[in-house]
């Protein structure tokens, strides 16, 4: 059993927990995520280590209530525990000085890209940074970004906060510019992912994502988080979920994360049922 | 003596009673129901109790198989129980899923003239009779050694590794990357061949004995084998981390949704119970026509239990015949009674999408059988102008697995062969590191179940060696 010892309310849909995990909290590193099973009837579902203390012996994890498994989790409290808390796993990030780097999280991405953006800038690199979501409520960890970035362009699709555009837009502008910038990062949604490709393989900046394709065991057994990268099959768990995001095809990784749209809305309109959530 | 009772008519074997076909091939309850004590005994009475009794040479483990059928002959049954023990910690796992008829009963005096003695059948009454009737003992402990063990995996051969050093007096400590402990036992072979309540009562057994069991622990990931020496101060280890990593067949379109490895399909069946969606979360496909290529247990298993998730059709395409078909022959029976349609000499070579992204058909190939391979057996090769194609939904390649690399990627000092297995002293378990010994599928590729068991008990006698006097010589294996 791993304790709650801390939640947040982010945002309408987005929380925040700080659990009790000493020995994951000593080996994770920026780039890694883990897995939970919340109780004996639930699933495996992977979310990135966000943030973690070695020495209170703790990891933070920031999740977007998406369907079932995510809304049970956020009903839960500090003081709670979760049945299975399984990591570090997945490869970490890749850090050193590379000069000039960019820093692009979407919506609940912005979790993960906080660590990396912080290990990319304790290296020495000069970083900036470009947060985004759908509206304001959903924007979190602003100062935490701010802390950790040279830079910091916040956007949203609806102008209420920062600029009235999507990452895509300051990113293009910032490569025009910027000729110096030598990697790209960006983590969220696929398709935001997606694009962010294709506007940075038009500058030809090599550009490293993170997939969050369907789980089960993340060790590397199953095959269920097989994506393609370079024509290849990789493993998302055990080859990632970090990678070179020119080589990846998007396009699957969409199609893949759909596999189960069915089963995830019976699971979920059951859930709402018994737990009386709108 | 023997030479007379053999010329009579041999008496017949008792089968066990089962579950009808149609029936059991939409439930997920066990199979065959057992035998009662009378059958038990009847089936006992057809040994011979042969002085030289071949059958034990067939039993990897060399099992007193003469001693504990005539218990069984006399009524002592639990006596039996303790006496199979001797050689074999996990009879009811064995009696289940042991591929007799090419190991002990294989060997059989009776097997000549007609069918040998059901040794499964019996090991298994027995094991189960101790686990519902008898006390299960639980031996006192011994002096404590002082001295700490590291087993990586709780499948049968970290098991019976850790049940054999906690006697010995050592702490064992056995890590698992899984929320449950028993490696396939528990994810791969489906309930109704192997009920989940059995492994769980053995590993109970074993934390009863004082062996601490950490799940959730990816070791190479949480902890690296050289922390655990240094840091945590293990004395030795034991790798048994099992050969699960899921091959694919390598053709267009296997990445469509609906196309499981093998290892998935059956890892959602039932680690995660998805057949009893959505009171479980975890979803799994119900396909209505279904191909799973292979022609191993694995391959049984999935087709079994895609059937039982509701499946009309069941395809199993294996490209040679059914003669060469590695799986258990009571699996292959069972598979064709329920219903599984097998279709032989016939190959994939590409799954076609529905323009959604699911695939909706493959197309095969058929095979004609040619000359023989390196393996001896004769090599499939494709038909000109043969291809065909059969709608499915779902498609499970359950064509075998290999080293998952996690683990080992993490010791540098670990010497692998060409294909990611450790390599290791077949008779010890010892490794190319020092203090480190390895056992069951991870040095052997899939195997059986008493194999990595036979194993997991070689390389704990090593280890009680190996911290007597710290000696440590590879030079007899490694560098092959
Ligand atoms: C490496 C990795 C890191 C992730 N990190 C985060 C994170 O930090 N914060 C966060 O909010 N989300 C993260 N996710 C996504 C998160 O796992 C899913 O949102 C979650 O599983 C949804 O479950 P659900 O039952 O609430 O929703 P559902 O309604 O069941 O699913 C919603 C969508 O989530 C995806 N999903 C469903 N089940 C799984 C599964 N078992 N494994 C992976 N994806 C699944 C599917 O694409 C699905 O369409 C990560 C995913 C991966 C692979
Ligand atoms: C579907 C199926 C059906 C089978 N049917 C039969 C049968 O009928 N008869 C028969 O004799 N054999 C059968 N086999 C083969 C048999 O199950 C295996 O040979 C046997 O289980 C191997 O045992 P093992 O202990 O070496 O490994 P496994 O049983 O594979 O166990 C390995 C364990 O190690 C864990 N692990 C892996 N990596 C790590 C890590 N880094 N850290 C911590 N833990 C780790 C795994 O999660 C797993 O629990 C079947 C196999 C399958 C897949
Ligand atoms: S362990 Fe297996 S091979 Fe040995 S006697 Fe029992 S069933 Fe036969
Ligand atoms: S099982 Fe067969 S070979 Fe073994 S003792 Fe009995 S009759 Fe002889
Ligand atoms: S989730 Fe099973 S192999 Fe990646």
């Amino acid at each position: 059993m791993f304790k709650i010892l801390k939640k947040e309310e982010l945002s309408d849909l987005v929380i925040l927990f700080e659990i009790e995990a000493q020995d994951i909290a000593k080996k994770a590193k920026a780039g890694n995520f883990f897995t939970l099973r919340i109780n004996e009837q639930g699933e495996r579902i992977p979310l990135t280590i966000a943030d973690f203390d070695r020495d209170r012996g703790t990891i933070t994890t920031v999740f977007q209530k998406m369907g079932k498994t995510t809304h049970l989790l956020g009903a839960l409290n500090a003081g709670d525990s979760i049945m299975d808390v399984i990591g570090p796993l997945g490869m970490h990030s890749h850090i050193e000085n590379f000069g000039k780097v960019i820093c692009v999280g979407g919506g609940v991405g912005i979790a993960p890209t906080y660590p990396i953006a912080r290990a990319l800038r304790e290296a020495g690199n000069t970083v900036i940074s470009i947060i985004g979501a759908r509206t304001k409520n959903l924007i979190f960890w602003e100062d935490r970004m701010r802390n950790v970035s040279d830079e910091l362009i916040i956007v949203t699709d609806d102008g209420s906060l920062g600029r009235k555009a999507v990452v895509t837009v300051p990113l293009d502008e910032r490569l025009t510019e910027d000729k110096d910038i030598e990697l790209a990062y960006a983590i969220g949604p696929a398709i935001m992912m997606k694009f962010v490709c294709v506007t940075t393989q038009k500058h030809n900046v090599k550009t490293i994502v993170s997939l969050n394709s369907i789980m089960v065991d993340a060790t590397g057994m199953c095959g269920a988080c097989r994506v393609e990268v370079g024509g290849e099959t990789k493993f998302a768990c055990v080859d990632g979920p970090e990678f070179e995001g020119h080589k990846v095809d998007f396009d699957l990784l969409m199609s893949r994360q759909r596999m189960y749209v069915n089963e995830e809305k019976i699971a979920f309109e059951r859930y709402k049922e018994k737990s009386g959530v709108k | 003596m023997e030479e007379k009772k053999e010329d009579k008519e041999p008496k017949k074997r008792v089968n066990m009673r089962e579950q009808e076909p149609l029936v059991r091939a939409r439930n997920f309850m066990e199979v065959p129901y057992g035998y009662n004590p009378e059958e038990a005994v009847a089936e006992a009475s057809r040994c011979l109790s042969c002085l030289n009794p071949i059958c034990r040479k067939g039993c990897p483990v060399a099992i007193d198989i003469p001693s504990f059928v005539k218990l069984i002959k006399e009524g002592r049954f639990i006596e039996a129980a303790w006496k199979i023990k001797e050689d074999n910690a996990l009879p009811a796992v064995c009696g289940r899923v042991c591929p007799q008829e090419i190991q002990c009963e294989s060997m059989c005096i009776l097997g000549k003239k007609g069918e040998p003695v059901a040794i499964g059948n019996l090991e298994r009454f027995v094991a189960d009779y101790e686990r519902e009737k008898g006390e299960v003992q639980i031996p006192g402990r011994p002096k404590l050694s002082g001295r700490k063990i590291a087993i990586i995996g709780s499948g049968p051969a970290g098991l019976s590794c850790a049940a054999d050093l906690i006697k010995s007096g050592h702490q064992v400590t056995l890590f698992e990357a899984l929320h449950k402990p028993g490696g396939v036992l528990i994810y791969g072979i489906p309930e109704f061949r192997l009920p989940k309540a059995i492994v769980e009562k053995e590993v109970d057994y074993i934390s009863k004995l004082g062996v601490k069991v950490v799940l959730n622990a990816v070791i190479g990931k949480l902890f690296t084998i050289d922390e655990l020496f240094s840091e945590q101060g293990y004395d030795a280890c034991f790798i048994a981390t099992g050969a699960g990593l899921p091959m694919f067949l390598g053709i267009p379109g296997e990445n469509l949704n609906g196309i499981y490895s093998a290892n998935e399909f059956l890892t959602r069946a039932n680690l995660m119970k998805a057949y009893l969606f959505p009171e479980y979360d975890t979803p799994i496909k119900k396909g209505r026509n279904v191909a799973v290529f292979g022609g191993g247990n694995v391959a049984m298993d999935s087709a079994r239990v895609a059937l039982r998730l509701g499946a009309e059709k069941v395809h199993l395409i294996y490209r040679r015949s059914e003669a060469e078909m590695p799986a258990r022959k009571a699996e292959t029976h069972h598979a064709r009674e329920e219903g599984v349609e097998f279709l032989m000499l016939t190959n994939p070579v590409r799954f076609i999408d529905d323009g959604k992204g699911n695939v909706c058909a493959v197309e095969c190939q058929k095979m004609e059988l040619g000359e023989p391979d390196t393996s001896g057996r004769r090599k499939p090769v494709p038909v000109k102008g043969s291809e065909f194609q059969i709608e499915i939904d779902v498609a499970i390649p359950a064509i075998g697995t290999r080293s998952n690399p996690l683990l080992t990627k993490t010791i540098p000092d670990l010497s692998l062969n060409k294909r990611g297995y450790i390599i290791a002293d077949e008779e010890t378990g010892m490794t190319s590191k020092k203090g480190v010994f390895a056992g069951g599928d991870i040095i052997t590729g899939s195997a059986t179940v008493i194999l990595a068991m036979g194993a997991g008990r070689k390389a704990a006698k090593a280890i009680n060696e190996y911290l007597k006097w710290k000696y440590w010589d590879t030079s007899r294996f490694v560098g092959q």
